[in-house]
C-alpha cells in the first residue's frame, strides 16, 4: 500500500474530509486538517502508524495569518516517511480542541511544553505543571516561544511550590536528590517515594539547564544557528548539526555529494563510539568496578584524540555546515583511523570479556532496572533504550542513505534491563567499528573535496534528523525570505526516555538508581533546551 | 581475575596518550602535574578538592573535567580530587551560563562550602553567557550569582588548558 491511499484511509475511518490538503515533500507527508479534526486524525495515525508522537510543536504565525499553527509528527516506519499533522490554532481554540495526553502518553510533555512556552492551553491535560520554566523564578502569563516576547519586567513570583506526585502510607518516605549531584554532571531534580529499601514512584524535575535555545535560534542565519546547535548537548554536537544541516539542505533543495555524507556517517559512528564507551565504563563504576571504568576512559580518550586528529575537534564540533562537511579526509587521515580502531577494538574484546564473567558485576546488572517492552511502546521510547526493550526502531534503518551500501545491521535485545542496554552498547560499538571501516573503503573513490558549498537560501521549513547515539534527533526548522531561522524546533530523545528511567527503577533498590540512570544515560541540556 | 592483571600488565602505564605516542604532549602533562604538586603541597597542605556544579552546560565542559581524571591525565595523582559534598571542598568548579533555575542551587552550595574557599569558571559559557548571552533565561556568567577566582577558556577547554590553567592561577 502506498501512503497516499494509506492517507486516503485514515481520512475515511476518522471521518475527516478536512483533511484534504497534502503537502509531500521528499519524505515528509503534510496533512492539514480543521482544528475540529486535529485530535481524530493525529490518534488515528498514532494506531495505525504504532508511532508515538515523535514530535509536537507549536510556532506563532499571527503576524503572517493571525494565528498559531499546530504540528504533530509521527514515523511511519513502513512507508519511510514522516506524516505531519497540521493545523491553525488561535490561542483560546485549544480549549475546544481539547488534549491529546489522555490516549497518547508520548504527547503528554509536549503539551505541557507548547502551554508554558506559547500559551496555548489543552483542555483536559492531566498535567498543568510548568516543565522548563520553573514557577519559582518565572513569572505566569509570560510566553518566550511567541513572537512578540518581551523578557517581564519584575520575576517576581507567586510564591507557589512546584507540587510533587506525593505516594502516602505508613513507612513510606521520600528522598530527594539533586539538583546538584554528587558526580560530574548535568543537573536535575530527582523525588524517591521509598517503602523500605524498593523504590515506589520516581518523580524526575528537570528544566534546570534550559537555557532558552529554541529562541536564540530565531533570527541566527544559518551558519550561526548550525554552530549553536553544537552546543545544545555537547555529547551529540555532531549529530545535532547534522539534523540541523540536513533540514538547511532539504529546504534549499541542496543536494549533498555521496563522499560528504560517507564522512558525516564516519563522524556520526565515532561519536556513537565515543559515548557508548564512556557509558560502558559509567555502568561499572557505579557498580564499583573501577578497573573496567578506568580501561573505558582509556577507550574514550583514545577516539576523542582520534576526532582531534582528523576532524579538528574533540567533540566533531565546527565539522558540519549546510551542503556537506567542512574537512575532508585525506589519505593520511584513512590510514589514521584505520590503524587507530585496532587497538581499540582490541581493548573493547578484553573489556567486555572482563565484564561479563565477572559474577559479582552481572548480579549486579542483570535484571536490574527493568524497562518493559509493553511499557516501553506506551511512553515512546526512542533510540537506544527503545532497542534494548525489543523495539526494533532506528532511524539508520529506516532512512539509510549511505548505511544502504554499507549494510547497516541493527542491533537489539530483548529484556529491557541495565545487562541489555549494556549489551546494546557492546553490540553497537562493534557495528559501529565495522561501519567506519566499510564507510572509509567508500572513501578510496573520489577526491578529497573541500570549500564552501555554493548555494541560495530559500524560504520554507523542513525536518531534519540523525540517529544519534542515544536515539533520534530531530530538529525543525523554518527559514525566512533572507535565510535566516524562523523558528526551530529541537527534539532530544532524552525528552522521550526520562519517563522510562522512571518506571525502569520501580521496584529497584535506590542503591540500584545510579547505575539505572547511566543505563539510559540521559542527556540534561538536550532535554532542557 | 586473570584477565584484569593479563591487561593491567601489558598495558603498562598510561599516562600518556595511548595511540599516538604523543611524547611531547605527555611530558607536557607530566610536566604541568608535578609543578601543580608543588604548587598544592605548599598552598593546600596536599590535600585540594574541588565540588563541580553545572549551570546549565552543554555537558562538552563536564566531560572535559572527567577527563582529567582519566589515567592518561590522571590529577588525582597531582593531588587534585573532585568530591560528592560542597562540605568538603576547597573550590567551586562551575560550567555553564547560568541558567534561572540554577542560580539558587548555585548560591547555596557556594554557601555550604567552608571558607576559604574560590571559585573556578570552566568554559566560555560561565564567563559572560558566550553564546547564551542574550537569552531570556540565563543570567549571564556564573559572577553574576558568586565571585569568580579564575575563567577557563575553550569550549570546553581541553583537560591539559584545565589543569595549566589551575597551575596558573596557583602560582600567582
Amino acid at each position: 500500500m502506498g501512503y497516499m491511499s494509506f492517507i486516503d484511509e485514515i481520512k475515511k475511518e476518522c471521518g475527516a474530509p478536512g483533511a484534504e490538503a497534502m503537502d509531500v515533500r521528499e519524505d515528509e507527508v503534510y496533512i492539514e486538517t480543521s482544528n475540529a479534526d486535529f485530535r481524530k486524525v493525529c490518534l488515528t495515525l498514532h494506531k495505525r502508524l504504532n508511532s508515538p508522537v515523535m514530535m509536537y510543536f507549536a510556532s506563532d504565525d499571527r503576524k503572517d495569518k493571525g494565528v498559531f499553527t499546530l504540528y504533530c509528527v509521527f514515523l511511519g516506519g513502513l512507508f519511510k516517511k514522516w506524516f505531519i499533522v497540521r493545523s491553525a490554532i488561535g490561542r483560546d481554540d485549544a480549549e475546544g480542541m481539547g488534549s491529546l495526553a489522555k490516549e497518547i502518553y508520548s504527547a503528554s510533555l509536549f503539551e505541557r511544553e507548547i502551554a508554558e512556552m506559547f500559551g496555548i492551553k489543552f483542555a483536559g491535560h492531566p498535567d498543568k505543571r510548568g516543565l522548563k520554566l520553573h514557577n519559582e523564578v518565572w513569572p505566569e502569563g509570560s510566553y518566550p516561544l511567541c513572537k512578540d516576547f518581551v523578557p517581564p519586567q519584575t520575576y517576581m513570583t507567586d510564591g507557589s511550590e512546584y507540587k510533587f506526585n506525593r505516594v502516602e502510607g505508613e513507612g513510606v518516605f521520600e528522598v530527594p536528590v539533586g539538583p546538584v549531584h554528587a558526580g560530574i554532571i548535568g543537573p536535575g531534580h530527582f523525588r524517591f517515594s521509598a517503602a523500605g529499601e524498593p523504590i515506589i514512584n520516581l518523580e524526575t524535575r528537570l528544566g534546570f539547564t534550559h537555557r532558552g535555545v529554541e529562541k536564540l535560534l530565531e533570527g541566527k542565519d544559518v551558519s550561526r544557528a548550525v554552530h549553536l546547535s553544537e552546543h545544545i548537548a555537547g555529547d551529540s554536537a555532531f549529530a545535532y548539526s547534522l539534523a540541523f544541516s540536513r533540514a538547511v539542505e532539504k529546504i534549499c533543495g541542496i543536494k549533498v555529494p555521496e563522499r560528504q555524507e560517507v564522512l558525516r556517517g564516519i563522524y556520526l559512528e565515532l561519536e556513537r563510539m565515543y559515548n557508548h564507551a564512556a557509558d560502558i565504563g559509567g555502568i561499572a563504576l557505579d557498580v564499583g568496578f573501577s578497573f573496567a571504568a578506568a580501561l573505558a576512559s582509556i577507550m574514550k580518550e583514545s577516539i576523542l584524540a582520534l576526532n582531534e586528529r582528523t576532524g579538528g575537534s574533540r567533540y566533531l564540533k565546527n565539522i558540519n555546515q549546510a551542503g556537506g562537511v567542512k574537512t575532508d579526509l585525506d589519505k593520511d587521515g584513512v590510514s589514521l583511523m584505520t590503524e587507530s580502531l585496532g587497538p581499540i577494538m582490541k581493548d573493547l574484546g578484553e573489556l567486555k570479556t572482563i565484564m561479563l564473567s565477572n559474577i559479582s558485576f552481572m548480579d549486579r546488572v542483570d535484571t536490574t532496572g527493568v524497562l518493559r517492552k509493553k511499557t516501553a511502546i506506551d511512553l515512546g521510547i526512542v533510540g537506544l533504550a527503545a532497542r534494548s526493550s525489543g523495539i526494533p526502531l532506528d532511524l539508520r534503518k529506516t532512512f539509510p542513505g549511505i548505511y544502504e551500501s554499507a549494510g547497516f545491521n541493527m542491533k537489539t535485545q530483548e529484556e529491557g534491563d541495565v545487562l541489555a542496554r549494556l549489551n546494546t552498547r557492546f553490540a553497537e560499538f562493534e557495528e559501529s567499528a565495522r561501519l567506519i571501516k566499510k564507510f572509509l573503503k567508500m572513501l578510496d573513490v573520489g577526491e578529497p573535496s573541500s570549500g564552501r558549498p555554493v548555494y541560495g537560501y530559500k524560504e520554507g521549513f523542513a525536518l531534519g534528523y540523525a540517529e544519534a547515539w542515544r536515539g533520534a534527533v530531530l530538529v525543525w526548522v523554518s527559514l525566512d525570505a533572507s535565510g535566516r531561522v524562523d523558528r526551530c524546533k529541537i527534539v532530544d530523545p532524552s525528552f522521550h526516555n526520562w519517563h522510562g528511567l522512571t518506571y525502569a527503577v520501580l521496584g529497584n533498590i535506590i542503591p540500584d538508581f545510579p547505575v539505572c540512570n547511566k543505563s539510559f544515560d540521559l542527556s540534561y541540556p538536550g532535554n532542557d533546551l | 581475575m586473570m584477565n584484569i592483571f593479563k591487561n593491567r600488565l601489558r598495558k603498562k602505564i598510561v599516562t600518556r596518550p595511548v595511540i599516538f605516542r604523543d611524547h611531547a604532549m605527555a611530558g607536557e602533562v607530566e610536566a604541568v602535574g608535578l609543578e601543580l604538586r608543588k604548587e598544592l603541597h605548599k598552598k593546600f597542605g596536599r590535600s585540594f578538592h574541588i565540588r563541580e556544579v553545572d549551570t546549565g552546560s552543554c555537558g562538552a565542559c563536564e566531560s572535559e573535567i572527567i577527563s582529567t581524571t582519566n589515567p592518561i591525565y590522571d590529577i588525582q595523582r597531582f593531588g587534585v580530587d573532585f568530591v560528592a559534598s560542597p562540605r568538603h571542598a576547597d573550590a567551586l568548579l562551575v560550567t555553564g551560563p547560568v541558567s534561572r533555575n540554577m542560580a539558587v542551587a548555585l548560591k547555596k552550595t557556594y554557601d555550604a562550602m567552608p571558607s576559604p574557599k574560590f571559585v573556578i569558571v570552566c568554559g566560555d559559557c560561565g564567563r559572560d553567557g558566550g553564546l547564551f548571552k542574550s537569552s531570556y533565561y540565563t543570567l549571564g556568567g556564573v559572577k553574576e550569582v558568586v565571585p569568580v577566582d579564575i575563567y577557563i577558556h575553550g569550549c570546553p577547554p581541553k583537560p591539559l588548558d584545565i589543569m595549566r590553567s589551575l597551575l596558573a592561577y596557583l602560582k600567582r
